[in-house]
């Protein structure tokens, strides 16, 4: 490289010219691989929704399915997915924001605190298979709830209380520390802090991420395939209420999962555009309670600013 | 929360008494462990009430951990363990009597970036009066409103904020946050302040005039100033403590320091020959 050069020293030499080209290559190659992510998403949609089409309609939503869900609509698997979420909710939101809050806000770095961090981690390894065999041993079983919509939301709660507590603390650990120093030092108890500052500031995060997971392990089959849900219920919905409320907690249900599960493959001569149908809807179920807890967290945080 | 003991517990009220040779803030023999690391060797030091005390000295060397000591919020960051004693208004904050929130109450703390919370100007005012007061006797909106006036006055910030007391703190430019955070200590009556860096985030007027408005503090409150501005040690207090190595080297009034340290490491750090 000792002979001189007739190019100007910025011109790029051909060493210069290899890595800008390799520069070029490895982001195109990250592109494509980013770009990939969406095709999934899109294929599957246009897909199913074009596959249902021929049944899609809002009698298909509203009407309860006929014999072997050959016919008919899905209004009772419908319901029985919205309620086992409602349900789960309710049971899994308090302890694990409780617990998350606890963790993130409390919780001195000892044994104790490593221990339940160590079982937050198993627990949300564990499949959920594993799950649907706790469920009916610990609720179905020894607690007596019976296979029931209480004893599936409370499954899909030990499903999914580790991912909730770690969206919670995650939320939490997201607003300023130098928020918490203010209150402290004038004397504000670690709770009034988290109450009147560091929650109103997280509310948002822990929403989604309770919603989001909440709604993602409810769309799954196996957590509730011994613990509640049922190929069929015999459920008068000649009633408006209990059109709205077909389930008690105590009932067996019946759910999109479980349902698509029984017609894709476990039933002759099930009309193919029947099968889609479901699939259709538990996805469009899914997104548009996706949708709706996006919806509330940009509207919590357009309320907050610092 | 009781306001009876509140009392009690701050015999020294609102103004001090005249002529009391009494020291505001008294340590002894303090050392100061986060975990196995010693932060603090031996401190011993006395505060006099009514004048701004600066503590001075190059970074790491424990100026920060001893104001922190002062209200015990150090313990909050973790795995700390102090020694000795630390009296303030005749009282050893490490007595298992001594209750936290009130402790924290008399003796507030300015941090280094303003921080005032993601709430309305009025709420950061009277936040801390709605974490000591029972909801019942937190008195009626007028009194509330004159509070947070006199509270803002103090601090001239009342005339920029009076016609958006509900807009939030953070709309605020980084001096009037400044100003708000010392504002929102007054209503809680305090009788020390403790100030870390509290100019640092700001441009020369907005040190100006903080300098200022601490300086009138002063008169009523005991103030302790941690400060990297050795200009500002020198303006701005009437006393100070240089401190090296977790240990304090030379505490005395700040002309007396500035221009005749007794000790040759005090010398070398003022004219800038390290730290």
């Amino acid at each position: 490289m000792a002979a001189p050069r007739a190019q100007h020293p910025f011109t790029a030499s051909s060493h210069e010219r290899t890595k800008l080209f390799r520069e070029k290559v490895a982001r195109n190659l990250m592109l494509v691989a980013a770009l990939a992510l969406i095709v999934p998403v899109l294929a599957i949609i246009v897909y199913l929704f074009y596959k249902a089409s021929p049944v899609l309609s809002f009698s298909y939503i509203i009407d309860d399915p006929g014999p072997m869900g050959k016919s008919g609509g899905i209004w009772l698997p419908l319901m029985g997915t919205f309620y086992l979420v409602l349900t789960s909710l309710f049971i899994v939101a308090p302890i694990g924001i409780l617990a998350g809050i606890y963790l993130n806000e409390y919780a001195p770095d000892n044994w104790l605190t490593r221990a339940i961090g160590m079982a937050v981690t198993s627990l949300a390894g564990v499949p959920s298979i594993v799950h649907a065999m706790f469920g009916v041993g610990a609720f179905v079983a020894f607690m007596k709830m019976g296979e029931s919509l209480i004893a599936a939301a409370c499954t899909i709660a030990v499903m999914t209380i580790p991912v909730i507590v770690t969206a919670t603390r995650e939320a939490l650990a997201a607003v300023p520390m130098s928020f918490r120093e203010a209150c402290w030092n004038m004397g504000a108890t670690k709770w009034q802090t988290t109450r009147t500052i560091v929650l109103p500031n997280s509310v948002s995060g822990i929403l989604t991420g309770v919603i989001l997971e909440v709604s993602r392990a409810a769309g799954e089959t196996a957590p509730i395939l011994f613990t509640g849900a049922a190929a069929s219920v015999a459920i008068n919905t000649s009633s408006l209420d209990r059109k709205l409320v077909p389930y008690d907690l105590d009932d067996k249900f019946m759910a999109l999962s479980y349902h698509l599960y029984m017609v894709a493959d476990k039933i002759a001569g099930m009309p193919e555009e029947m099968k889609f149908g479901v699939a259709a809807v538990l996805i469009a179920l899914i997104l548009s309670i996706n949708s709706v807890s996006i919806a509330l967290r940009s509207w919590l945080r357009s309320r907050k600013k610092w | 929360m009781d306001s009876s003991t509140t009392s009690q517990a701050n015999p020294a009220g609102a103004s001090a008494p005249e002529g009391a040779g009494q020291m505001s803030i008294r340590t002894r023999d303090v050392d100061l462990f986060y975990g196995d690391f010693q932060a603090l060797f031996g401190v011993s030091v006395d505060i006099k009430p009514n004048i701004i005390t600066s503590l001075i000295g190059p970074s790491g060397c424990g100026k920060t951990t001893l104001l922190r000591s002062f209200n015990r919020i150090n313990e909050r960051y973790g795995n700390v363990t102090t020694r000795g004693t630390i009296e303030i208004l005749g009282k050893n904050i490490y007595d298992a009597d001594v209750s936290l929130p009130e402790l924290r109450k008399s003796v507030g703390m300015v941090f280094q970036r303003p921080n005032p919370l993601p709430i309305s100007i009025y709420e950061n005012i009277i936040f801390g009066l709605r974490s000591h007061t029972p909801k019942p006797e937190l008195g009626r909106r007028g009194d509330l409103d004159d509070i947070v006036e006199s509270a803002l006055r103090e601090v001239q910030l009342w005339e920029v904020t009076k016609n958006r007391l509900k807009d939030r703190a953070t709309t605020l430019t980084l001096e009037q946050q400044q100003k708000l955070c010392i504002a929102r200590l007054l209503p809680l009556k305090p009788q020390v302040i403790l100030m870390d860096e509290p100019c640092s985030a700001l441009d020369a007027d907005g040190i100006e005039r903080v300098e200022e408005l601490i300086s009138e503090l002063r008169e009523r409150f005991t103030i302790v100033m941690v400060t990297h501005n050795m200009g500002q040690a020198k303006r701005a207090s009437d006393e100070c403590i240089y401190m090296y190595l977790g240990k304090i080297i030379e505490h005395a009034p700040t002309a007396e320091l500035f221009l005749n340290p007794r000790e040759e490491q005090t010398a070398m750090y003022i004219e800038g020959r390290y730290g």
